[in-house]
């Protein structure tokens, strides 16, 4: 019975994959494609006034480093600020990069910091099913519906 | 250092592994004194949440004393005792600053994850898999706080070790799901689960004022516990046709609040028990929400239901038909727990709510893989098994 539950687990592992590769993909299982997928806009919502998030106009550091087109307003309901981004190259890993430095510069204006995991120091082992689970979540830091 | 890891499904080992270090300028490392098991461990030990390697440290639930901090930690210094919240906050988010901590924003290097599966990035969780962020888990000589100014608690004097434990997760739940229930004076409130978190929700009930408060279980320990603690009501689902029992008790109307504290695990009788139980193991269901569907059905017309109980992903044979037609408000959450923790810690200073009473069995760390196993399985009685590194 032991053996039928890792194997469920893997399973389960792999079907996480397999949904992460899909998102990654910026595709929901079994949802219409979206033409504009490659081209859309990523938000952020950071809980800072304009002003703060870009004094004098100048991008946060973690934006200005990528090749980005930036725009940003109020949010509603005093909400903080919209960030809205898009990369000038096209492709996955472009988007990929903004998505991070997104979430960079919401953490870095609301914290002063951006949180590391434990994960560097590490405790675990390799195993089967850990090598399953790496591939679904190698992407884990960077990737998602932002 | 020693610390209690999670090697595969049902299997948990003591190891040796690296110190925790301070990675960021406002964590603080904590000497753990006194580290519990919860219901939710279990969902990770059997598997049922995917998200775990071999060798990560599990538990989540703790107190202890800062030994070291970061350059930017301003409000503890070491030495300090402290209880940490299970669920990990920044503060300064929007959802932080509105008392939604679980909801925290920066606070998971995982976000992929949580996005993905919830459509939406949750909080970091220590010891609860790396898709709550891969923190390590506190069943451990030491851990690392991130963010300590808003996570770490210092315990006030007169609140004894084994009932601040507690205020780290059980205690904050029960009490989110009695506020955030919607708990008034006058209110009938049915609690599913006996186990530490169901007995707090159900003390909070009564602290928030409510007139009648019944508890739901089936371990005849558990109900006697819970009758003799907190002062309510019980029922034991194994001889009683719940939905017919709190009828009866409530004029018919059924209680005001429901609170589930039991979870994707839920165990039950007849019919669904089995159903649930065959499409969870073939993984055609990832929870078993038996608990959930009882409250929906008992619940009064226009009342309101609290999930407590972790789930991870879908269920089946939800009655959404009862939940719309009978104008039912349905919340859950992980626990917030920085918004109730001073509340809480005060309210044991002054002996009106006790927990330690739920430490059924204190061991060494050493013997953690034996705690979890009498934890899990109920024997001699375990509601709670506590390890105390340093004893």
């Amino acid at each position: 019975m032991k053996r039928l539950v890792a194997g469920a687990v893997a399973l389960a592992a792999a079907g996480l994959g397999a949904a992460w590769w899909a998102a990654s993909r910026r595709r929901m299982p079994g949802a219409a494609k979206d033409p504009l997928a490659s081209s859309r806009w990523l938000g952020i919502t950071i809980n800072r006034p304009p002003g703060e998030v870009a004094p004098d106009g100048h991008l946060p550091e973690p934006l200005a480093r990528v090749d980005a087109e930036v725009r940003m307003n109020s949010a509603p309901g005093d909400r903080g600020t919209e960030i809205y981004a898009r990369p000038r190259m096209r492709g996955e890993d472009s988007r990929t990069a903004l998505r991070t430095a997104l979430r960079e510069t919401k953490s870095l204006l609301e914290t002063g910091d951006v949180l590391r995991s434990d994960e560097e120091i590490g405790t675990t082992r390799t195993t089967l099913p850990g090598k399953v689970l790496d591939m679904a979540l190698g992407r884990a830091s960077e990737g998602g519906r932002l | 250092m020693k610390a209690l890891c999670w090697q595969g499904v049902n299997e948990l080992s003591v190891e040796r592994v690296p110190d925790p270090v301070i990675l960021n300028a406002q964590d603080a490392i904590v000497k753990v004194k006194a580290s519990t098991t919860c219901g939710s461990d279990l969902h990770l030990l059997g598997g049922y949440i995917p998200a775990m390697r071999a060798g990560d440290v599990i538990g989540h639930e703790f107190i202890g004393e800062i030994v070291e901090v970061g350059p930017e930690v301003n409000r503890h210094k070491p030495g300090e005792r402290v209880v940490v919240c299970s669920v990990i906050g920044c503060g300064r988010c929007w959802a932080c600053r509105h008392d939604q901590w679980s909801l925290c924003e920066n606070s998971n290097p995982s976000p992929g994850i949580t996005d993905l599966m919830w459509g939406g990035t949750t909080a970091g969780i220590f010891g609860y898999s790396h898709a709550m962020g891969g923190f390590r888990g506190s069943h451990a000589e030491y851990v690392r706080v991130p963010f300590a100014d808003y996570n770490a608690f210092t315990i006030p004097e007169g609140v004894f070790d084994l009932d601040a434990l507690f205020a780290s997760d059980a205690a904050p739940t029960g009490w989110m799901g009695a506020e955030l229930g919607g708990v008034k004076p006058g209110d009938v409130v049915a609690v599913w689960g006996c186990g530490g978190v169901g007995q707090m929700a159900a003390r909070a009930a009564l602290l928030l004022g409510a007139e009648r408060v019944i508890a739901i279980d089936r371990y005849p320990e558990r109900l006697a516990m819970t009758a003799r603690h907190v002062g309510c009501e019980v029922i034991d689902y194994t001889t009683t046709d719940v939905a017919a029992e709190l009828r009866e008790r409530t004029g018919g109307r059924g209680p005001d609040v429901c609170i589930e504290a039991v979870g994707m695990e839920a165990d039950g009788t007849g019919v669904q028990r089995v159903y649930d139980g065959i499409k969870q193991r073939l993984r055609l269901e990832q929870d078993r929400p038996i608990a959930v569907r009882e409250a929906i059905h008992a619940c009064r017309k226009g009342g309101s239901i609290f999930v407590l109980g972790v789930f991870s992903g879908f269920v089946d044979k939800f009655p959404l038909g009862a939940l719309m037609n009978k104008g039912l408000t349905l919340r859950g959450a992980q626990q917030h727990g920085q918004r109730y923790i001073p509340k809480l810690l005060d309210l044991m200073a002054k002996g009106d709510l006790k927990a330690a009473y739920l430490a059924t069995h204190t061991m060494s760390l050493d013997d953690g893989p034996k705690g979890y196993d009498m934890f899990k399985h109920k024997r001699d009685g375990c509601v709670r098994a506590v390890f105390c590194p340093w004893a």
